[in-house]
């Protein structure tokens, strides 16, 4: 091998960044008609739920104006469509129809190395439209808080998780239209039951459990503390998605090394 | 000058076994690839190639046996062993909306090359692809984008190649050109393995032939040795109605000569030592060629 430099280890950065390089030379050739749909939809919603629901029936929740309740919750929502739904089509189809990992896989990167990236690129992205919705919750009255700035972060560290969250099933999942049932009764319920267009504590106990153990949830959470204020139990929400990332990391390694390697 | 017994092995695979569930893919095969030739892999659908491939390129692991690449064993040191060699595979896996020249780049960057731009701009040249850098990939014709596949397996210049049927499905002026460009290669000392099941492309590119069928290599050699060995000089064609091939057939195969089917007639082999009067005044006489070895080593029935 002439002029490179190349050492044995576990998650090369140089490996990890190779494959987010080729991520980053694919975005450049639709970037335009994700970020279009990921600045409208907020848009769309807020014009919908904030500004229609909250006008006519709501007059507000927990003390917020139902703009600033949905606004801060849509963040959570953006971040999921942004990670898991991409994640888990985007390797499928690499996968499944482009080959894209034999060619990778035939270069000196390993599985964990091809996932790590992939979760990384799709965390960067998704942190970047999470913010979206703040942003234009911003221009609909919501009031710009010093906190906000930590949102970036923890839309990044959910992100991961949706991201391999996504990868891991892309892996397990025999045929693309596998995928509905795990929209259906993943992500949908889980997008529903995360506090973003009604609050839980009016839920069964059952379902309020279940919001509480739900990562969007805690994000909605931290979101809404990095906008009206923080409580100390804001870190305990942080440590527990920092855990989901992490346990949903090295699922996502292991299914998709079962998956690659023969 | 060094014999391929003397030369220092790319590869070496020893009694390698490879299992899908039920399906014995590589059985027992044992493979040494020396370096600076060019060895065709020959061998019908389902023979193996592919699998031994992917075994070289740390994408299966080997149930049992031992591998090795460039001093490299496999598994264990698989990572190192593919910074060393470029793979072009069988199936289009271009980023079909990425220009010609950040596919390269990217593939640079995966082994990790230092000058991205230099290793881009060679292979460019060498896949003749300079005047379409900034064009996506899905602008260019079937040929550029087989010859933009072979240029990513060589973006980091390596010692060894592995082409996985590198013109399956192409036209033949495209295919000739790709030979033109894998003969430069070959020429240039790098250590090529070629899987193929294209005779004409193993008798074209390779300085050797292994003959792979059921997982196992059961025949090798220079082309020309293949055929004296196992086809001997002369293959003669006789056409007609099937009850005559059929007793044709019967009367070589009685005098111990190979008969395979060739398409609507029946081809004699080695019928430079048949007894006068076995092969019929219009008979076509041709010299024997590697197809009629690898028909008669392999079967008559396509997989």
């Amino acid at each position: 091998m002439n002029g490179a430099e190349f050492s044995t280890g576990r998650l090369e950065p140089a490996a990890i960044a190779g494959v987010m390089s080729r991520e980053v030379a694919n975005f450049r050739t639709y970037w335009k008609g994700t970020a279009f749909s990921s600045i409208l939809e907020p848009i769309v919603y807020l014009l919908a739920f904030g500004v229609g629901l909250g006008a006519t029936l709501i007059d507000g929740v927990d003390g917020l104006s139902y703009v600033e309740f949905v606004g801060t919750g849509m963040v959570a929502t953006a971040v999921i469509f942004a990670s898991a739904l991409p994640a888990m089509f985007g390797t499928f189809v690499k996968e499944r129809f482009q080959n894209t990992y034999d060619a990778i896989l035939a270069a000196p990167v390993d599985p964990e190395e091809v996932v790590t990236a992939e979760m990384l690129w799709i965390g960067l992205r998704a942190s970047v439209f999470g913010c979206f919705p703040l942003l234009i919750a911003i221009v609909f009255g919501l009031d710009p808080a010093p906190g906000m700035l930590l949102v970036p972060i923890f839309c990044f560290v959910t992100a991961l998780g949706w991201a391999g969250f996504g990868i891991a099933v892309a892996a397990s999942v025999a045929k693309i239209d596998q995928f509905n049932y795990v929209t259906t009764l993943v992500i949908t319920p889980l997008f529903l039951l995360a506090g973003t267009f009604f609050p839980i504590d009016q839920l069964p106990e059952g379902l309020q459990i279940a919001a509480n153990i739900n990562p969007l949830y805690q994000l909605v959470e931290l979101v809404r503390a990095a906008s009206f204020g923080f409580e100390a139990t804001d870190l305990l929400r942080f440590a527990s998605l920092v855990a989901f990332t992490l346990a949903l990391w090295r699922i996502a390694v292991s299914r998709m090394t079962k998956r690659l390697i023969d | 000058m060094l014999t391929d017994e003397q030369r220092p092995c790319a590869i070496t695979i020893r009694g390698a076994v490879k299992r899908f569930g039920e399906i014995t893919a590589v059985d027992g095969l044992d493979l040494d690839v020396p370096q600076g030739i060019c060895l065709g892999l020959l061998g019908p659908n389902g023979a193996g190639k592919s699998t031994t491939m992917r075994l070289l390129t740390g994408q299966a692991i080997a149930n049992s046996g031992e591998l090795g690449v460039l001093g490299h064993k496999l598994p264990e040191e698989s990572k190192v062993a593919r910074s060393r060699m470029g793979v072009v595979p069988q199936l289009d896996n271009l980023d079909v909306d990425v220009t010609v020249e950040d596919n390269l780049a990217v593939y640079a960057r995966l082994y990790r090359v230092k000058d991205v731009g230099a290793a881009v701009d060679r292979c460019l040249e060498l896949a003749r692809l300079t005047a379409r850098r900034r064009d996506a990939v899905d602008k260019l014709s079937g040929g550029m984008r087989r010859r933009l596949l072979l240029a990513r397996g060589l973006v980091h210049d390596p010692e060894l190649l592995l082409l996985d049927e590198p013109t399956v499905g192409l036209d033949p002026q495209i295919r000739t050109e790709l030979w033109s460009l894998i003969d430069g290669l070959r020429t240039r000392g790098k250590t090529i393995l070629m899987s193929t099941h294209y005779i004409e492309e193993a008798e074209r590119l390779a300085d050797e032939v292994a003959v792979m069928h059921h997982g196992k290599v059961i025949a090798r050699a220079k082309p020309s040795q293949l055929i004296a060995e196992h086809a001997g000089r002369e293959t003669s064609e006789v056409y007609g109605p099937p009850d005559r091939l059929a007793e044709l057939r019967a009367l070589a195969e009685s005098e111990g000569l190979r008969v395979r089917p060739a398409g609507p007639a029946i081809a004699i082999v080695g019928s430079e030592r048949s007894p006068n009067g076995t092969i019929p005044d219009d008979a076509i006489r041709r010299a024997a060629t590697l197809e009629d070895v690898f028909v008669l080593l392999t079967g008559e029935e396509a997989e």
